[in-house]
């Protein structure tokens, strides 16, 4: 039996249907304690002075960088003069961030991925396993600059000299991609590890035991199902690697050399770059501010602005590779 | 196959005695069943005597099992064969799956657990095969469906690709891969496109995924840890059919909370508690007929 309308009930006349009882209005903040009503609103206040900041540093380096960047400037390796505006582009700290961004990945990526693995899989003696797990987070909490300083130690050893300038004597120079590469890789590996330790633990153990189940050893599970199911967690650590290294200063100025062009060492091409020393956007940014040692802040400034739009472009890709569905199973 | 339709009721069991149709006494969420209802009733026995004579396969002796200081089975002896369907039944924690974990090893990836007694697959104790190669020949399906996150052929193929072998051409094993999915009732629904990935699947689906991919290394022993609990009741019953059609290639294990469920698939049953084997026996003894107290409560609901 269908129930009259109540539009039809209040159009004939009828007395008005009695009110619906509503759920209770959501509790106004203003019958809260004065403690806490202070705290909402200091949550609100760092929230949005959060966003004013990241606004702000935005804006404002596009304003500035804009102003001052050029089509020329991608295109012109920096030269040392006086003179503005015949002191060149960052082509070549451009390369020198690309380069170093690879050298450091490609060692970080498969040193990174195994600890994690290990760490995850093995665990075996677990004595071992906790001393590893404590030396990623010391390299984790290491500021960048004292990794650099131990890196010059170690790669100025004449044992490295391969990787770098040997001057006269057998002095070794201990600049180079390589040598910074190296470091940059260690300050790139705590997040790799990381986070593919938080996609393998997202892997539900009945997974594994479904592989061994059907006669496959540990290796063959780990390769062929393990690995694949958090291939977007190790790429998102990657990345956050990457924007890392790209951001890293120290270890450019010290392991890099900061030099205004790339320097080769040697004759054969590609490796003598990767010998040689050269700096990256972030040493560009500080030679060339009158923060640092340079007098021509435009140019710092049209280089902040890539470089900040690199990383935007970094934490763009890494949400991208969150979204993307990972394999779900029930636990 | 329409996978959202529920698959035709077959009347297998033509039972003259109203007593072998009825629910087990007192069965929970069942009802009393009246004869006259029998046709519909949710608890009609998908088994029928099997063509084939049953055959020992695996057979245990006197299998204790412990974790630490805990023993979670007991001194069991039991046989698996072949043509028939053995269900585990008993409470929460009383050792059924340690046990079923133990016929293809798997309880050896626990570090604290210890194994007592014999196991044999076709006369052969199971320690003395190696463990990869025992684990094809005993498969195991899980409570949760798990498909890798890969395509439905990689997925049954899984177990076919030989380990550090050449990889076989994919040709090479599409026929082992369709006759799989085709023993697992599959193949009608994912026959267009094999390489969509499993995990979109529907949980019916996945779950008989796993079961072809248990299957296609053609394994003599097939154990079922709870396959239907993660499942609808449409699942589980082409679930169900599905077992008791494949128990005349494989022996079948499976271990299961759900007592009808035991009595529709399983041509023995055993039940344990707390570890020990209390009864074990034909499906109709261990229901309607049993010997220990322990097994009537707890197949009439006083416990469980």
């Amino acid at each position: 039996m269908a129930r009259e309308p109540l539009v039809a009930a209040t159009a004939s006349g009828g007395s008005p249907p009695p009110k619906p009882e509503r759920t209770k209005p959501r509790e106004s903040p203003s019958t809260w304690p004065l403690v806490d009503r202070i705290g909402l609103y200091l949550c609100w206040a760092a929230g949005i002075a959060m966003c004013l900041v990241t606004g702000g540093i935005l804006a404002y380096m596009a304003v500035r960088g804009v102003q001052f960047l050029r089509p020329s400037l991608f295109f012109n390796s920096p030269t040392p003069e006086l003179d503005q505006s015949k002191s060149g582009g960052f082509l070549d700290p451009l390369i020198g961030t690309v380069l170093i961004t690879i050298v450091g990945t490609l060692i970080a990526f498969p040193i990174g991925v195994a600890t994690a693995v290990w760490l995850n899989e093995y665990r075996r003696p677990s004595g071992l396993a906790r001393a590893v797990e404590s030396g990623v987070e010391v390299v984790a909490g290491t500021p960048s600059v004292v990794l650099a300083i131990f890196g010059l130690i170690i790669f100025q050893q004449s044992f490295f000299g391969f990787l770098s300038l040997t001057a006269e004597g057998n002095a070794v120079l201990g600049r180079s991609f390589f040598t910074a590469g190296a470091m940059m890789g260690l300050i790139a590996l705590p997040l790799i590890v990381g986070s593919t330790r938080v996609g393998l633990q997202q892997i539900p153990n009945h997974v594994r035991e479904a592989s061994y189940a059907v006669g496959k050893t540990k290796a063959a599970t780990i390769r062929r199902v393990l690995l694949p199911s958090c291939r977007p967690a190790i790429a998102t650590g990657t990345v956050l690697g990457m924007g890392r290294i790209i951001g890293d200063t120290a270890i450019v100025v010290i392991l890099l050399g900061a030099t205004l062009q790339l320097q080769s060492v040697g004759e054969v091409p590609g490796l003598s770059t990767l010998k040689g020393s050269g700096s990256t956007l972030t040493s560009y940014v500080y030679n060339n501010s009158p923060a640092g040692e340079g007098q021509s802040p435009g140019k710092a400034y049209a280089a902040a602005f890539v470089l900040l739009l690199v990383v935007v472009a970094l934490n763009y890709a890494v949400n991208r590779i969150t979204s993307r569905e990972a394999p779900q199973w029930i636990r | 196959m329409d996978p959202l339709m529920p698959p035709p009721i077959k009347r297998i069991v033509v039972d003259r005695e109203p007593r072998v149709v009825d629910p087990p006494p007192g069965a929970p969420g069942n009802g009393a069943a009246s004869p006259g209802a029998l046709a519909h009733s949710p608890t009609l026995r998908r088994r029928h005597s099997s063509a084939v004579a049953a055959v020992e396969r695996m057979e245990m002796r006197e299998l204790s099992i412990a974790y630490g200081e805990k023993v979670a089975v007991n001194a069991v002896s039991l046989p698996v064969r072949q043509g028939e369907v053995l269900a585990l039944i008993g409470p929460s924690g009383c050792g059924k799956t340690t046990l079923l974990r133990s016929l293809n090893r798997l309880t050896e990836l626990t570090a604290t657990a210890r194994r007592w007694g014999q196991i044999t697959l076709d006369g052969e104790d199971v320690d003395r095969v190696e463990v990869t190669h025992l684990r094809r020949r005993v498969s195991m399906v899980f409570q949760q469906p798990n498909p890798f996150p890969m395509s439905v052929f990689d997925n049954v193929a899984y177990a076919l690709r030989e380990q550090g072998a050449r990889k076989p051409k994919r040709a090479a094993l599409a026929p082992a891969v369709q006759d799989a999915l085709e023993r697992a009732g599959l193949f009608a629904e994912v026959a267009d496109d094999l390489d969509r990935q499993a995990l979109r699947l529907s949980g019916g689906q996945q779950q008989r995924l796993c079961i072809a991919r248990s299957l296609a290394a053609n394994p003599d022993v097939l154990l079922l840890d709870e396959p239907c609990s993660a499942l609808d009741p449409i699942s589980t019953e082409v679930i169900e059919q599905l077992i008791v059609r494949l128990r005349e290639q494989v022996a079948i294990v499976i271990v299961t909370h759900n007592l009808q469920q035991a009595y529709r698939v399983a041509d023995h049953v055993a039940f344990m508690y707390l570890g020990d084997l209390v009864e074990y026996g034909p499906v109709d003894q261990v229901f309607h007929r049993p010997v220990a107290k322990r097994t009537k409560d707890y197949v009439g609901g006083a416990f469980g």
